[in-house]
């Protein structure tokens, strides 16, 4: 049986985990590597790292994480951040990324995805939506959540996956940072019209939250940054909590 | 040694991290002189059947792989592994390398039930149909990482272990002689993966 996953998403900014906080029995709190290593040890099923770098040096030090990361983790390893052009897919693909997530530069260029995909294939590309209800309908916003494109959250997803999108990363605005579980209307709504795996963020505060969230078929993974680092929710004792709701993990 | 065939099709970085991590020496190359003084070799590959024969056809190096497969153990990985087979039904008919017998088929149409997703992506647990010292370091019911949307069929006497996607028994790992096949990919299946690569650099 395949098996529901979960994924622990790092911010990285200058080389440094940002958001990382209250680890207790690490060397370094905040280095990417050593956090990278700690979820792979307590059972995360892939990584997410986000480059929130603006500087070139910023992004050279994120590479050089990359690159140890990869060598030293063996789970599927996700990296977005700064992704506007088929260039960037190469360039982080290269120091071991397997998926590549696309957010705002799939906006301003929809045809990235596209040739991402017929590149690389529609498994290394991930369309990640920041979404929130305006007038009753899901709308996509840019920017990290500043700026409403005006785009419907479902056509844009519908379009993205039409163009290779392998896979969806659906963050509500509305449950982000709420910590008072995913937004199942948001997801279901979202499952109903793509065929494609569906990875919910934003609003996990709990283990129960987790439950919920997998009693709908339609979504494949949970994803969450604060709640893992702050150690609120260990993943080991998640994942073994989940098992024992029947759902199915990898233990 | 153990050569990791270089024709152009995906990322090597990790799956030579992954030997590494197990203190096997690789080498990246499409050298025949290499191929031949490796102790074992591996045919990675991500993307469409068609085109990596064809990449793989242009090293020229068809010949020489089908040779060594018969000399030393040699492993193909996710589309390394269903190239080993006679023929692939993506995107049209095409021949393979015909070292193992069967053939690789749409997943989505064997499917029954239509909600499932393809590809098939995530962790999936492995079920053992035959005992192998691939598996030496690994348990049966362990998970392994998987994204395919095509799978190898009509291969069940040199099947090892398949995994479970709706009706379907997916096959997950195959061998014949010193020649074996995983439909996952054993550099990011995590510690059960670098189990699997141990094993079979001990082989």
């Amino acid at each position: 049986m395949l098996a529901k996953r979960i994924i622990p998403c790092l911010d990285v900014k200058d080389g440094r985990v940002v958001k990382g906080m209250n680890f207790t029995g690490l060397r370094d709190i905040s280095d990417p590597v050593e956090l990278a290593r700690y979820y792979n040890d307590s059972g995360a099923d892939e990584l997410v790292f986000y480059d929130i770098t603006a500087s070139a040096e910023g992004r050279k030090l994120f590479a050089d994480i990359l690159r140890r990361t990869a060598s030293e983790v063996f789970i599927p390893l996700t990296v977005g951040g700064g992704i506007n052009t088929v260039d960037d897919f190469d360039r982080v693909l290269k120091c071991g990324a397997d998926k590549v997530s696309v957010n705002s530069g799939a906006i301003a260029n929809p045809s990235l995805i596209g040739e991402a995909a017929k590149k690389y294939g529609d498994q290394c590309v991930v369309l990640s939506i920041d979404a929130k209800r305006v007038g009753g309908r899901f709308r996509v916003f840019a920017k990290g959540g500043r700026e409403d494109t005006g785009l419907d959250a479902l056509e844009w997803a519908e379009r993205g996956v039409g163009d290779g999108a392998g896979e969806i990363v659906l963050n509500s605005i509305d449950t982000d940072g709420v910590k008072q579980g995913f937004d199942l209307e948001m997801l279901d709504a979202l499952a109903a019209r793509v065929s494609v795996p569906i990875i919910a963020s934003g609003g996990a505060g709990n283990m129960e939250h987790f439950a919920e969230l997998f009693q709908h078929p339609g979504i494949d993974a949970g994803l969450a940054a604060s709640i893992f680092h702050s150690r609120q929710v260990d993943i080991k004792e998640l994942k073994r909590y989940l098992r024992e709701k029947g759902v199915e993990m990898r233990l | 040694m153990t050569a990791i065939i270089d024709y152009g099709v995906g990322n090597l970085f990790s799956l030579a991290c992954s030997f590494k991590a197990i203190g096997a020496e690789t080498e990246i190359t499409r050298d025949p002189a290499r191929i031949e003084a490796a102790e074992r070799v591996i045919l990675p590959g991500v993307g469409a059947f068609g085109d990596a024969m064809e990449k793989l056809r242009a090293t020229g190096l068809i010949p020489v792989l089908k040779r060594e497969a018969g000399r030393k153990p040699f492993l193909g990985i996710c589309l390394g592994m269903q190239l080993l087979f006679d023929q692939s039904e993506e995107y049209g008919l095409h021949d393979g390398l015909g070292l193992i017998p069967g053939r690789v088929c749409d997943l989505r149409a064997d499917l029954s039930d239509k909600s499932l997703k393809v590809p098939h992506m995530g962790w999936n647990s492995l079920e053992f149909v035959r005992d192998d010292p691939l598996f030496k370091y690994v348990g049966n019911g362990e998970y392994a990482y998987y994204v395919h949307s095509f799978y190898a069929k009509d291969c069940a006497e040199n099947t090892l272990a398949v995994s479970r996607y709706g009706n379907v028994a997916v096959t997950g790992a195959v061998s014949r002689g010193n020649v074996y096949g995983t439909q996952f990919h054993p550099e990011k299946s995590g510690d059960a993966g670098l189990r699997l690569l141990r094993a079979f650099v001990e082989l």
